[in-house]
């Protein structure tokens, strides 16, 4: 049976720059907003959007995240026709060969998608945090007739040369694609997420694999050529919260615009609820000692401290006497009595000790990461639901 | 062990109404509990963590709530292509229930199909970490054609005849039952648990409604003290018991406690629920919360303490909630102040004080959903 249009979501992502947090995990596992993984937010968004066949790419670290997305069923994205296939690199009769880029990866699954015969091939990537309906994108795209269309958003100019900036005409067609140009010509930056016409995409991915100059990315390959052909390619407005936590820095920061709303981005929407893979945890005990102000506090905590302008998950005990201030506390970490803890980020497993100080009180010269690489390593399993 | 040969049944047939407004639109059984739980809970989970994979849930009436929370199973675990979860009501809704061994030999056939040997009953409302695998090892060695399990009773004495009463051998087997009783602190209350064997099971309920009696434990557990070998197994863990609003409320407050949480939900086996992915709890600058059990998807501006809040409660700023139990969805006005309230789902408290005398719990009624 056809599909109209199915997800192609890109989860093989390192997240070097996320140090630590990745030594055992794909970026798109990396915990977020007290419940969630990264992963989450594009799943969730999915779901909401109408897409009930979802191929995650994976590469790098797979287990944890193989086994995160398992069937599916926190999504509801565990569906007789479709639903979601986790995709890692394979062996075929002529050989097989790591993803060697974001379009190599969806190239070596063309199977997959002509199993399905969709129309449309979303791709998007596990590791930046919005709330879209992809319905819209599709709108748009149908409505333009276009061969492709990219979701951008509008950048502060300052951080433009950061990012893949588009340049387009009054119509929103897209003349030129700069990846991090230091002289943008535009603010519209690609959040990577790409919606094409099968047939057309394809094809282009099947000359780009032949072509030995190509690194077979998206960005910087298929983009361009099919731009290069005059190909019509077309922006699409995106104008909500939109945040690549591909730092250390990011990631302690869209954190902490949770607690700000920042851009009315919530995460208790009840027409646009995140799922999450982990949610059976018991209610958070706030003992007589405690104190909580301007926080977000997942199930599964015990607190006994103060927690002022934080995000705590799941599974974590905070002691008597200890102040927590502008951080993120991972999953599963135990911190005892009359700790300090400022402007950090604490990984999951970690164990604080009594009178502990981690981190500094300014927050704009550094966000600390703070957790013990072994212990890390050794207790990931633990951290399945 | 061989629990993979045990059939786990809930007996919500003879269903109290013991907690008046709670119970009015669900059973016991259905009733919320510490934040994010049903009473049914405790039981789904202890049966999955004694390994009991096969349940059939009997229910009377009042089972819209019950099957809305059950659904397939899948929260506990008890979605499977063999056994899982089996919902089972009355056969013929208009004619009235006799007894649950009316319902029993309605469904016969199931308890004949089950590959299972041996039937654990369980009356689907405890609030306790009983670990069937044990009760179960402890029947098979000893040859006990029935065990019951009972707890000796605690708490405040009950005014009404509502509990059953073992009286027991110095050996461990039953002298007798003694129905509809006001237990005493000490006494054998019968936590209406039994495990029995599966072909005993058929064959006592298929006699007793050919003579036309209907209660399991009057007509097939007392009337053959003599002739069966049944015995008595002590539960001593933490078990409250909930039979009127101020022992639900009591048994609620238990939980405001480290080591009972921890004990309940952190060590071996959790405590499975319907999942509603609801966010992180929400705190502000003027949150004032201790001693409180929170729930996700609520957002706390004011004050709470020594508090039960489940699942997305709206605690505006200004509003006091004090020794209260504010179930899913409730809300409590700007400066609003309540102290000593059980609300139920849905229960908004908008300009207006509700303060009841020290001591005296108030229970408000579920509100309809906008």
């Amino acid at each position: 049976m056809s599909k109209k249009w199915l997800a192609m979501l890109l989860a093989g992502g390192q997240g070097t720059r996320l140090g630590q947090l990745t030594n055992a995990l794909a970026k798109p596992a990396v915990p977020f907003g007290g419940k969630y993984r990264i992963i989450d937010f594009t799943l969730s968004n999915c779901t909401h959007s109408g897409i009930d066949t979802v191929g995650v790419l994976t590469q790098y670290q797979p287990h944890l995240l193989n086994d995160y997305v398992g069937n599916g069923k926190a999504w509801d994205l565990d569906r007789n026709i479709g639903g979601v296939s986790v995709l890692p690199p394979y062996q075929a009769k002529d050989g097989g060969h790591w993803f060697e880029g974001t379009a190599d990866a969806v190239y070596q699954n063309i199977r997959f998608i002509d199993q399905h015969d969709p129309e449309y091939v979303l791709v998007i990537s596990g590791d930046h945090i919005y709330k879209m309906d992809y319905t819209k994108l599709l709108d748009a795209h149908t409505q333009k007739h276009a061969d492709a269309t990219i979701a951008v958003i509008k950048v502060p100019w300052e951080e433009a040369s950061r990012f893949g900036i588009m340049n387009v005409d009054q119509r929103g067609k897209i003349t030129e694609f700069k990846e991090k140009p230091d002289v943008p010509e535009s603010n519209l930056a690609s959040m990577g997420v790409y919606l094409f016409n099968w047939k057309l995409l394809k094809r282009y991915l099947e000359e780009d694999a032949v072509n030995e100059l190509s690194s077979h990315d998206f960005g910087k390959d298929i983009i361009p050529r099919m731009l290069g052909d005059n190909k019509h390619l077309y922006t699409y407005a995106f104008d909500g919260y939109w945040k690549d936590v591909g730092t250390i820095r990011s990631l302690w920061e869209a954190n902490m615009d949770l607690l700000h709303k920042t851009d009315g981005f919530t995460l208790d929407d009840p027409d646009w609820r995140i799922y999450a893979g982990n949610a059976n945890n018991p209610p958070q005990y706030i003992s007589p000692w405690a104190k909580i102000e301007r926080s977000l506090i997942n199930e599964g905590t015990m607190i006994f401290g103060m927690v002022e302008g934080s995000v705590v998950s799941y599974n974590v005990s905070i002691g008597k006497g200890s102040l927590i201030r502008n951080s993120v506390i991972m999953p599963n970490v135990s911190i005892g009595n009359n700790v300090r803890i400022e402007n950090a980020i604490i990984a999951p497993h970690s164990v604080i000790a009594d009178c502990s100080v981690i981190g500094t009180e300014n927050q704009s010269k550094e966000i600390t990461l703070y957790g013990e690489q072994q212990l890390l390593l050794s207790k990931l399993e633990n951290t399945l639901p | 062990m061989q629990m993979k040969n045990v059939l786990g049944v809930i007996n919500l047939v003879n269903d109290k109404p013991f907690l008046k407004e709670l119970t009015k639109h669900r059973c016991l059984a259905s009733v919320p509990f510490a934040g994010r739980y049903r009473l049914i809970d405790f039981t789904l989970s202890n049966f999955i963590h004694s390994e009991i994979t096969d349940v059939v849930v009997f229910t009377k009436a009042k089972h819209r709530s019950i099957m809305d929370h059950l659904g397939s199973g899948r929260e506990w675990d008890l979605d499977r292509r063999n056994g899982g979860l089996h919902i089972l009501p009355p056969v013929s809704p208009d004619k009235k229930v006799k007894g649950d061994l009316q319902q029993f030999h309605e469904h016969i056939q199931v308890f004949k199909q089950t590959k299972a040997d041996l039937v654990v009953i369980s009356p689907g409302h405890h609030v306790g970490k009983i670990d069937y695998s044990e009760a179960v090892d402890a029947h098979r060695k000893k040859q006990a054609d029935i065990t019951i399990l009972y707890k000796d009773y605690e708490g405040e004495p009950v005014e009404k005849p509502i509990y059953h009463q073992c009286r027991m051998l110095r050996d461990g087997s039953l002298l007798d039952i003694d129905l509809f009783t006001a237990p005493l602190p000490g006494a054998h209350v019968c936590l209406e648990t039994y495990i029995l064997d599966k072909a005993l099971f058929i064959k006592l309920i298929e006699r007793c409604v050919e003579q036309e009696e209907y209660d399991f434990l009057k007509d097939v557990v007392k009337a053959n003290q003599h002739k069966l070998n049944i015995l008595g197994y002590a539960f001593t863990g933490h078990l409250p018991f909930i039979h009127s609003n101020e022992s639900y409320y009591k048994s609620n407050m238990d939980f405001l406690n480290p080591e009972i949480i921890h004990d309940y939900f952190y060590k071996q086996g959790e405590i499975y629920t319907k999942v509603k992915h609801e966010a992180p709890a929400t705190y502000t600058a003027t949150s004032n919360v201790s001693n409180s059990l929170v729930a996700n998807g609520c957002e706390i501006e004011g004050t709470v303490e020594n508090s039960v809040l489940f699942r997305g409660v709206k605690v505006h700023k200004g509003a006091v909630v004090k020794n209260s139990i504010i179930m899913q969805r409730g809300e409590i006005g700007v400066d609003v102040e309540i102290d000593g309230i059980i609300a139920d789902k849905h229960v908004k408290l908008i300009n207006e004080q509700k303060n009841t005398e020290a001591g005296k719990i108030h229970v408000i009624e579920k509100a309809a959903i906008r």
